[in-house]
This record gives C-alpha cells, sequence and structure tokens, in this order.
C-alpha cells in the first residue's frame, strides 16, 4: 500500500507546491502507516529532477512519458493518474490545489469513488473516523469535513505545510500509460505563457498596487519594488477592471488567491473582496496615505504614507540590505 | 441548442463570515445571498450563445425554498426556466449527482457553471458531473465562442492561458473575462415572475466529504507602524523578526 500523489510541472521544473504534496503526504505516510510515498508526473520531464522529489519524501517516481501530456489535458491526466492510483494500491491520493489539480482531482474522485477534500490545510485527524480541516470561504473561516469514503482525495492549500527537502533522491520508474481517443476530447492548439516573470500564485513574495497608484503609468515603481524583492506583481481588482493592469494579475476573491511568505500591498484600501484573496499570506505590509485604510487592520507591518514618496525609499533601502 | 446553467446560491462577497447553533452552520443573519460570481459570468455567457444560436437556457440549482429569489433573479437576466432541486447542498459529490441527474434527462449540448462557489471554494463540481455523464470538462475556462459543434476556449493556467478546441457536448466552469456581468432590467423582472420554476426531488445519494464543523481564523494582532522617514527599520523588522527576506 502507498499514498501517491500527483506532481505538477512547469518548463521542467516540478512545481513547488506538488513538492508541498509530496512532504503532506510524507508525513501522512509516517501518522496512518499506509506504506511508501510514491509520486506521479506525465510527460516530458528531466529524470533527474523527478529524482529529486524524493528530497521532499518520495520513494519513488512513477513517470509517464508520453509527450501528449505534456499539455494540461484534463481528462487524460485523470486517466493516467487513476492507472497509477490502481497500480500501487494506494487509498489516498494528494495533490496541490491549482487549477490543473482541481480540474483533474474532481474526474478522479469520480473514476476512483475517492471523497474530495480541496483547500487542505493541516493533516487529517485519524483517530475515531477521517476528518480533514480545509479552508473555505476564501480563507475567512475553515470546515472539518468528514470523508466517508475508502479512498481519499486531499488537494492541499499552498503554504499550509512545512516544505521537507532532506530525503533521499527517489527512483524513476517508466510507467506506460494506456490513452484511448476519447480521453483527449479536447485539442490544445495554442498555448501563451507569461516569460520571465515570476508567476503570481506560486510566488513567494507578492507586491500588489492599487487606485492609489493613480494610473498605469507609475507600476514601474512597484516592479522596481518587486523586483528587488523577487516578487511577483499583483493589483486589486478596480485596477484591472479599469484596464490599468492584466486580469491575470487582479488579486482577490474573484481572482487570484495568494498566499505568499510576504504581501505587499501599496495604495491599496483594503476591500473585504481583496483581504479574503491575501489572508492566507503569512507576513503583510501595508503602505497607504489614508490612516484609516482598513488594510492596516488586517496588517502585519504598515506605514502610513504616500506611496510616490515611501516606494523609491524602500526599494533603495532593500538594495543596501539584501 | 439546449443550454444548462449551474448556479450557487452563496453569500454576498462582503459578507462577515459567522457560524450559528455550536459552530454546526452558517450564520445567515443579515447575510445576503446572491449567484456566485464566477456562475454570474457563466450565466452572462449562456444568455449571449442562447441569443446567437437560438434554442433554450435552463438555469439549475440545488437547494432549498430559499435559494429561489437567486433562481427568479437568474430568470431576470435571461434564462428561459429553472429547475430547484428540492435539497440542502451537503457536499460537492452530492450536487453533482443531482446536476449529472438532470442534466442527462434534459440532454444538453452545453453545460456551464462557474470555476468554483464563493462558500466552499472546491472547483469540484463541473469535473464530477464531466466523468458522471462522459463528457469532456474545462476549467477555468475564461473564453467560450461556438463555432457549429466546435467550442473555441481558452483556459487559464498558471501564468498564462492555453487555446483548446472541442466539441459539444461538454462543460465548462467558467471566470472573468468570459462575458461581462447582466443586470436585469425592468422587463425582464418582470418576465421572470412567469417563466416556469420546476422543483424537483433530489435523487437519494449518500455524501462523500461533508463539513462537520466550522471555525474561524484567529483574530491578527495589531499592525505595527513604522514612520514613512524611517522605511529602513521596516526592512530590519522583516528580515529580523518576520523573517520573511
Amino acid at each position: 500500500m502507498s499514498i501517491l500523489v500527483y506532481i505538477e510541472h512547469a518548463e521542467g521544473k516540478v512545481k513547488k507546491t506538488s513538492l508541498e504534496a509530496v512532504s503532506f503526504a510524507n508525513a501522512l505516510a509516517a501518522q496512518t502507516g499506509e506504506g511508501e510515498v510514491v509520486a506521479v508526473a506525465l510527460g516530458t520531464v528531466d529524470q533527474a529532477e523527478l529524482a529529486s522529489v524524493g528530497k521532499a519524501g518520495a520513494a519513488k517516481v512513477l513517470h509517464g512519458a508520453d509527450a501528449r501530456l505534456d499539455a494540461g489535458v484534463i481528462q487524460a491526466h485523470a486517466s493516467a493518474v487513476a492507472q497509477a492510483f490502481q497500480k500501487v494500491g494506494a487509498k489516498t491520493l494528494v495533490l496541490a490545489k491549482s487549477s490543473l489539480g482541481d480540474a483533474v482531482a474532481a474526474r478522479l474522485a469520480i473514476k476512483l469513488q475517492a471523497g474530495l477534500v480541496s483547500n487542505v490545510v493541516e493533516l487529517p485527524n485519524t483517530s475515531g473516523g477521517y476528518t480533514v480541516k480545509r479552508s473555505i470561504y476564501t480563507g475567512k473561516a475553515f470546515a472539518e469535513t468528514a470523508v466517508t469514503t475508502e479512498n481519499k482525495i486531499l488537494a492541499i492549500k499552498k503554504n499550509a505545510i512545512d516544505l521537507r527537502t532532506d530525503g533521499a533522491d527517489a527512483s524513476v520508474e517508466n510507467f506506460d500509460v494506456q490513452l484511448s481517443d476519447a480521453d483527449f476530447a479536447g485539442k490544445i492548439t495554442a498555448t501563451e505563457r507569461a516569460t520571465g516573470e515570476i508567476l503570481l500564485p506560486e510566488a513567494d513574495i507578492v507586491v500588489s498596487g492599487g487606485r492609489g497608484m493613480k494610473g498605469p503609468e507609475n507600476w514601474g515603481m512597484i516592479e522596481d519594488l518587486a523586483k528587488v524583492l523577487g516578487a511577483a506583481t499583483g493589483c486589486s481588482k478596480p485596477v484591472s477592471d479599469i484596464g490599468w493592469r492584466p486580469h491575470h494579475e487582479h488579486v482577490g476573491q474573484t481572482g487570484v488567491k495568494v498566499a505568499p511568505s510576504l504581501y505587499v500591498a501599496v495604495g491599496i484600501s483594503g476591500a473585504i473582496q481583496h483581504l479574503a484573496g491575501v489572508n492566507s499570506s503569512k507576513c503583510i505590509v501595508v503602505i497607504n496615505k489614508d490612516p484609516e485604510a482598513p488594510f492596516f487592520k488586517a496588517a502585519d507591518y504598515g506605514i502610513v504614507g504616500d506611496a510616490f514618496e515611501v516606494v523609491p525609499k524602500l526599494t533603495e533601502a532593500l538594495k543596501a540590505e539584501l | 441548442m439546449k443550454i444548462l446553467v449551474c448556479i450557487t446560491h452563496v453569500p454576498d462577497t462582503t459578507s462577515k463570515i459567522q457560524f450559528a447553533a455550536n459552530n454546526t452552520k452558517l450564520d445567515t443573519t443579515g447575510v445576503q445571498f446572491i449567484i456566485g460570481p464566477y456562475d454570474d459570468y457563466a450565466l452572462a455567457r449562456a444568455v449571449e450563445l442562447r441569443d446567437q444560436t437560438g434554442g433554450k437556457l435552463t438555469v439549475l440549482n440545488v437547494g432549498e425554498a430559499e435559494t429561489e429569489p437567486t433562481l427568479r433573479k437568474a430568470l431576470a437576466i435571461g434564462a428561459d426556466d429553472a429547475i430547484r432541486v428540492n435539497a440542502f447542498p451537503k457536499d460537492s459529490f452530492f450536487v453533482a449527482i443531482q446536476i449529472a441527474h438532470y442534466a442527462k434527462e434534459g440532454q444538453y449540448d452545453l453545460i456551464l457553471m462557474g470555476r468554483e462557489s464563493i462558500d466552499f471554494n472546491g472547483g469540484m463540481v463541473h469535473g464530477m458531473v464531466g466523468e458522471l455523464l462522459g463528457m469532456p470538462s474545462f476549467s477555468p475556462v475564461m473564453k467560450l465562442d461556438l463555432e457549429g459543434s466546435t467550442v473555441k476556449m481558452a483556459r487559464e493556467i498558471e501564468g498564462g492561458k492555453e487555446m483548446i478546441e472541442a466539441q459539444l457536448p461538454l462543460i465548462a466552469g467558467c471566470q472573468e473575462p468570459i462575458a461581462e456581468w447582466k443586470i436585469p432590467n425592468m422587463r425582464g423582472i418582470m418576465s421572470a415572475r412567469t417563466k416556469p420554476l420546476n422543483v424537483v426531488e433530489p435523487v437519494s445519494q449518500e455524501t462523500q466529504a461533508e463539513a462537520t464543523s466550522y471555525q474561524l481564523p484567529p483574530a491578527k494582532g495589531a499592525v505595527k507602524l513604522i514612520d514613512k522617514d524611517q522605511v529602513g527599520e521596516l526592512v530590519k523588522l522583516l528580515k529580523n523578526e518576520a523573517k520573511v527576506l
């Protein structure tokens, strides 16, 4: 018996969120005695990169190298993972919550007749039943969720579990996936990826600007601060609605939800919908000239002042220190 | 062309979340309920597609009687008729089973819903319904156009998007900017009163992963304010106290 972990990768690198999922599975296996952790990766990935998944606690990686699986074809990935689940005799599948992960896990819940819990923030409580704590209402609350099925799927919220890095390299085994034409019902005709940028959903530090930035021409200041921090840039909903910034930078309840170590909000008042998208951040810094801005109540550190004065000074201070 | 849009009935995005009955249910005192924002995008696009192709647009919600104003709003926005599956939506699996049952009966060409509900944020129902009906499912879909029976979509991926072509029938979990939200006009509101809202009984089904109790996050400590002329102090605190640099 094993715990299976579905691994996502981008441009040849295994995603940090997937390594968190492996770390979660490793801790879960130690708790429940469900045997070793086996990861499954689909599409073209370097063998050494896959072996390094062992550092997070996987004993073995099954690699379905079929190039048709490079793109995120939801049904094909669901079929392949279901086959891996049967192959290793798993009862539990762990994966990172993501746009692809959610879509794949949902289909797997039916294929495997498995209770699926998403946004998991802690290891399950297995003393008398099986309950899992999950984040709900976009981080405004938690729910204890009772899973009643023998097979279980847990989708782990980003940054909810400490990353394990001290394991040994995993063995990588070729995994022959059987796929039908029906698994490729959707044909991916093109992919557009932002290049040279740190991706917002994955970023460990995020710098966001709001209407207080007064116009898109002032975003260079946000980008300079982000660059020195190695951060992704985001924005509030009004900013993306006006068209100052692209939609994929909109952070909030109906935009991208982020959970970085550090979130810096510049000129954002802190509407409840924006807070819901950032309230899983470990540390929040707010810069706003309005001392009554509601965001200060959610912040760890704050500076009351004009962004146009404070941000360049902060960028310089960081350059000197980092 | 038969389109089904599945909507959720959720607290408004500005709602302060609190729990009642010994933390076993949402305290709905003073909470205004709305169509899930992502479902609103799905509905808006479905109205446009129905107007473009003709046919019929049905809206469905799994919920008890208090969700009927939400369904009436969807009718006012442009749905032709509504189905309310008369049951409390206990978990995603239970909801997916109900939708799949009625969708199978209705033989829909296109099933749209939001990428996720904004209460439980699972983002699971579209995929579950797809698997139950043996139909392809795509999410999160930010663009969806029809060319005959070919559906051309853009799906958001981390840091970009994929362009996808597929054939009807299919299911899509939608998000912005697939369409502009539609606001009901007076004519829509008046006509919604007379459009059919059919109440059907649920299919018997056990739950698989049901929430049993709720908690609020611990209260946040007070903000530490730093003088605007002392930004170096903030850098030191982030490095040495918060340890995030």
